[in-house]
């Protein structure tokens, strides 16, 4: 049949109709075939994998940060705090204008352009979405009225209760205990992601970065059902936070508040150490800072101004400072001496004022113009002789100098949990050909007899010498940590071997003329502080030159800068019978050790020794 | 009466007149049909109930709806078939005319003019377009039903003009997934007037180019996006992709028996969008499994094939036309969005027949059902009427 043929065929109708309905109906089973294979799949090959997927859509692991361990003295006072803080935060993905919302909210409080640059800086480095980013840290009660009564206008808006470090006794404490801080990208790339999800901060320096693992604590989790727009409808299941463990140091508030203001308005660094148990009881450098400043992340001004203050106030002196000994080693050289068999303590030389190597024109002065005339050991000892100092260096030569010197823990790191500390420098042949490379001088050896030259020394390991001097060569390493409220993960090194003396009379021998450094009407220090001492007080004063002098000049304070006035230096033990505090002082640029640092070294060992004595009187005179 | 009419009246006798009319031919419905619609409305409402998280408001509505679907159905049935025969023309014209109403005053959202607002009250609101899906076949099945079959050049080329100028007016406002159902059901007709195969080949051959206009200079941008992120939903998880991933998590996570009533996670936690809308499916198949959703499509089946019936056993070409393209647009509806929904097609805003919230779509498909009970019903009356 043609187009044109407009004659209708019923039949030929019915039955193109009926071939495609039928045609029709067959593709309706081929599809609906084709539905339910996609439902099968879905529903039953790829059940697991999608109700795997359903529930991670719902169920969030939200992390409970743990409190982090507190860190008390040695009394039981607290250093370390954690205070509850407010902070203003921002969740990205549950507010339309961010910008807007920024803008409107420092408008009811304020909030400063350093704080929302830092507010961005931050939403750029989040971890996960919905994750509340802080834009005000801090908040006072007012403000957090003010936000509360604002509620209903901002959605994605909160006030987040946080727990943050807060360090009651500030300045004194800042060096040794340390503080924390925010977790800085570098950090973040470190660290393991797990143990520090939902942490803001982590220990920076002193105790709280030494014990960070166990201060830390263990984060805990809530695994929280959510909507699509990260709102918690409710909680599932939760793993709770164990918190860090409580750290209880050797140290001494009070001992180490009275060091920290018998150095004030100085710059220097004081370390007292109980020998019988190496315990630190007072780790102070002056200036200080306020610890609490780091905590929440330190506003740019504040911090610039005090990296770059003259005085480097964020430097710690006491374990990262390096100074030459000076005299403060003639005590190790003396048993040095007599241990090696240099000298015999009967043996005398005569100090016209200077010592003069043989076919050297140069001069080595002794420290007293004019000379002490005919001294032996003991007397090079207590008044600080030069002279005899220089012989017996070139006598004993660098090699057992650098040995011996060792031995009392120069040149090597010491304390077992500072965790910052300098290992200074007692130079040897060795070193001196690898690192300057050229070949070691006798004058040499000479100046590093008095200290000076290129050997450097902390005041943690003056400290520390002078403990393994009041233990006769007991070793026993410094450290902060007393006790732990639980077990403590954090590996200390092992303590040097004990120094081990063919004579135990030389111990004596060195006891005797630090002694001498104070009570004897001659010593270096009996002037200054031996006069009306109450206990048994060992000692040796140091004052390490800043700026050579020439040959033919003096040393004259008035003449010269204040920071090229030498360093005043002071160790000491107390009571010499029963020793129970060792102790080094540095001032620096304070002028001569007698007269700078030992009266400061006084102040303390009275502070920590004499209400001691005052109960032990008192304990004696009891009737029984 | 026309001759055309007069010849029709012919095929009478080769159909089932002998059969004494019953108690719902008398009532101009169809028992087995209304049944299977009670049923699905029934489900529908209880789906709804959980996909709309128990929205008193949209249950409400949604009751409102369908009770005036199934009144509407119960009225056009009661019209005789030839009755939307002589009237095809001028609904069309009408229809055409809100289409363009719709295009000039027409309100909407999201940058799409879809409504109409009746005059003095705002608040009522239609979509023309919704309208067309029925008038479509009508007027097609009117058309063709004046030529002879197979349709010669001339008819389908008439009928692709009849089907163009509301389908173009549709895609302008822009509504694709509409404009697709609306041409799908003129087509329908015409492959059911037994469209000869060169054509049919013909134009796939032609639908290459055309689909390659359609996407240089037709489709919007955001039309071409749903078509991409149908390809490709992971790379756009947190934007278009959205839809696609978690209503496929939905209606896996449902497994074979499902999570059960009301405690679909996905479209509680408000992860599934438009959950008691065009994904409602999604949340019956999360919350009654695979089992849930082969019952949903056994009472479709219920329905389609009982329509194939209707239509087959219909003793005039336009009725044979009309309730063949009716019931195939139906099921198309069924497929499009099971399709889209479960990740098979783009996403192209078709909803659930009779189980998604909308009251235009619910009134004009149970007005379909009334012109396939009417289609049916009236076989017996016709006989009387020679």
């Amino acid at each position: 049949m043609n187009d044109r043929d407009t004659l209708k065929d019923h039949r030929r109708e019915v039955k193109i109709f009926k071939n495609r309905i039928v045609l029709a109906a067959f593709c309706l089973v081929l599809l609906t075939g084709l539905l339910l294979s996609r439902l099968f799949v879905l529903q039953v090959v790829q059940y697991k994998e999608l109700s795997t997927k359903s529930d991670e859509n719902r169920i969030h692991l939200k992390p409970i940060p743990p409190t982090r361990g507190l860190i008390y003295d040695t009394h039981g006072i607290l250093l370390a705090d954690n205070k509850p803080s407010f902070n203003l935060s921002l969740i990205k993905e549950r507010i339309k204008d961010l910008d807007a919302t920024v803008r409107d909210l420092a408008t009811l409080i304020n909030i400063s352009e350093e704080e929302i640059q830092g507010f961005y800086k931050r939403l750029r480095k989040r971890r996960a979405p919905y994750e509340p980013v802080p834009l005000k840290h801090g908040l006072t009660e007012e403000e957090i009225a003010i936000i509360s009564v604002n509620e209903q206008r901002f959605t994605g808006v909160e006030i987040e209760a946080q727990l943050v470090r807060f360090y009651p006794q500030a300045e004194p404490f800042a060096h040794a205990v340390g503080y924390v801080g925010k977790i800085n990208e570098r950090e973040l790339k470190q660290l393991d992601p797990q143990k520090y999800s939902g942490m803001r901060s982590i220990g920076k320096i002193g105790v709280e970065r030494f014990y960070e693992e166990d201060l830390l604590g263990q984060v805990g989790y809530q695994e929280v059902e959510t909507n699509a727009r990260g709102r918690v409808l409710r909680v599932l299941n939760q793993q709770d936070p164990q918190p860090g463990v409580n750290l209880t140091l050797y140290l001494d508030s009070y001992l180490q508040q009275v060091s920290y203001e018998a150095l004030a308005g100085k710059r220097g660094a004081i370390v007292a150490i109980e020998p019988k148990t190496g315990g630190i009881l007072a780790m102070v450098s002056q200036p200080a800072y306020d610890p609490n400043l780091f905590v929440s992340g330190i506003p740019y001004k504040t911090y610039s101004a005090l990296r770059d203050h003259p005085d480097r106030p964020l430097y710690n002196r006491a374990s990262l400072g390096e100074y030459p000994p000076a005299s403060t080693i003639k005590p190790m050289l003396a048993l040095a001496a007599l241990d090696l068999g240099v000298r015999e303590p009967s043996y005398k030389i005569f100090d016209p004022g200077y010592y003069k190597l043989p076919n050297k024109p140069r001069l080595y002065r002794n420290w007293k113009r004019g000379g002490h005339g005919w001294v032996n050991l003991e007397r090079a000892v207590y008044v600080s002789n030069d002279t005899y100092f220089y012989d017996l260096a070139l006598n004993m030569g660098i090699d057992d100098l650098h040995d011996y010197l060792t031995k009392f823990g120069l040149g090597i790191r010491t304390a077992m949990d500072v965790a910052e500390q300098r290992p200074g420098l007692i130079p040897s042949r060795e070193w001196k050909e690898g690192v300057k490379g050229v070949p070691w001088f006798p004058g040499e050896t000479l100046i590093s007899g008095i200290g000076q030259g290129y050997m450097l020394s902390t005041p943690l390991q003056l400290a520390t010498a002078t403990a393994v001097i009041a233990n006769r060569g007991k070793w026993i390493q410094p450290k902060l940590l007393k006790s732990a409220s639980g077990e403590i993960k954090r590996e200390l090194p092992t303590a040097p071997k004990s120094i081990e003396v063919s004579n135990p009379a030389y111990w004596d021998f060195v006891n005797e003329s630090m002694r001498k450094v104070v009570h004897d009407p001659r010593g270096t220090a009996n002037y200054r502080i031996g006069k009306d001492l109450q206990y048994t007080m060992a000692g040796k004063t140091g004052t390490a030159q800043v700026v050579g002098i020439k040959q033919n000049e003096r040393y004259d304070a008035k003449k010269l800068k204040k920071i090229h006035h030498d360093h005043g230096l002071f160790i000491a033990f107390a009571p010499i019978e029963n020793p129970q505090i060792a102790i080094a002082v540095i001032v620096e640029n304070g002028g001569g050790g007698s007269s700078a640092a030992a009266p400061v070294a006084r102040k303390v060992l009275d502070a920590y020794l004499l209400p001691k004595l005052a109960e032990q009187r008192l304990a004696v005179s009891k009737p029984e | 009466m026309s001759p055309e009419y007069v010849r029709q009246l012919s095929s009478v006798t080769h159909g089932q007149l002998s059969k004494p009319p019953g108690f719902w031919f008398k009532l101009h419905l169809d028992p087995i049909l209304l049944g299977a619609l009670l049923l699905l409305t029934a489900g529908g409402l209880f789906i709804l109930f959980s996909a709309s998280g128990q929205s008193e408001s949209i249950m409400t509505r949604q009751s409102i709806y369908l009770a005036i679907g199934f009144v509407v159905m119960a009225l056009f049935a009661q019209v005789p078939p030839r009755i939307f025969c002589r009237w095809a023309p001028w609904v069309y014209l009408i229809g055409l005319a809100l289409l363009v109403a719709v295009l000039l005053f027409g309100t909407g959202a999201k940058g799409a003019q879809r409504w109409i607002a009746v005059p003095g009250m705002s608040s009522v609101r239609f979509q023309p377009s919704e309208i067309m899906k029925l008038v479509m076949p009508i007027v097609v099945a009117w058309f063709l039903s004046k030529h002879i079959v197979p349709p010669s050049f001339r008819a389908v080329i008439g009928t692709l003009l009849l089907v163009a100028i509301p389908v173009g007016l549709i895609a302008k406002q822009p509504d694709l997934g509409t404009s697709l159902l609306v041409a799908a059901a003129g087509f329908f007709v015409l492959l059911l007037a037994g469209l000869r195969w060169r054509f049919i080949f013909g134009a796939v051959m032609l639908a290459v180019p055309a689909v390659y206009v359609m996407w240089h200079f037709v489709m919007r941008e955001y039309q071409k996006q749903r078509v991409l992120t149908f390809l490709e939903p992971e790379k756009d998880p947190w934007g278009a992709g959205w839809n696609i991933i978690q209503s496929k998590v939905a209606i896996g996570s449902g497994g074979i028996h499902g999570k059960g009533w009301l405690a679909g996670t996905q479209s509680h936690l408000d992860f599934l969008p438009e959950s008691h809308t065009d994904f409602i499916i999604a949340v019956l198949a999360e919350e009654f499994g695979l089992i849930g959703v082969v019952l949903l499509l056994c009472i479709y089946a219920v329905i389609i094939t009982r329509g194939l019936i209707i239509s087959a056993k219909a003793q005039t070409l336009f009725g044979k036309l009309l309730a063949g393209s009716v019931t195939l647009t139906f099921f198309v509806y069924i497929f499009v969005n099971i399709g889209m929904v479960s990740g098979l097609l783009p996403v192209v805003g078709v909803p659930l027949p009779l189980v998604s919230r909308g009251g235009t779509s619910i009134v004009t498909l149970m007005a379909g059902f009334g012109i396939l009970m009417s289609i049916h019903t009236h076989r017996t009356l016709l006989g009387r009427t020679t």
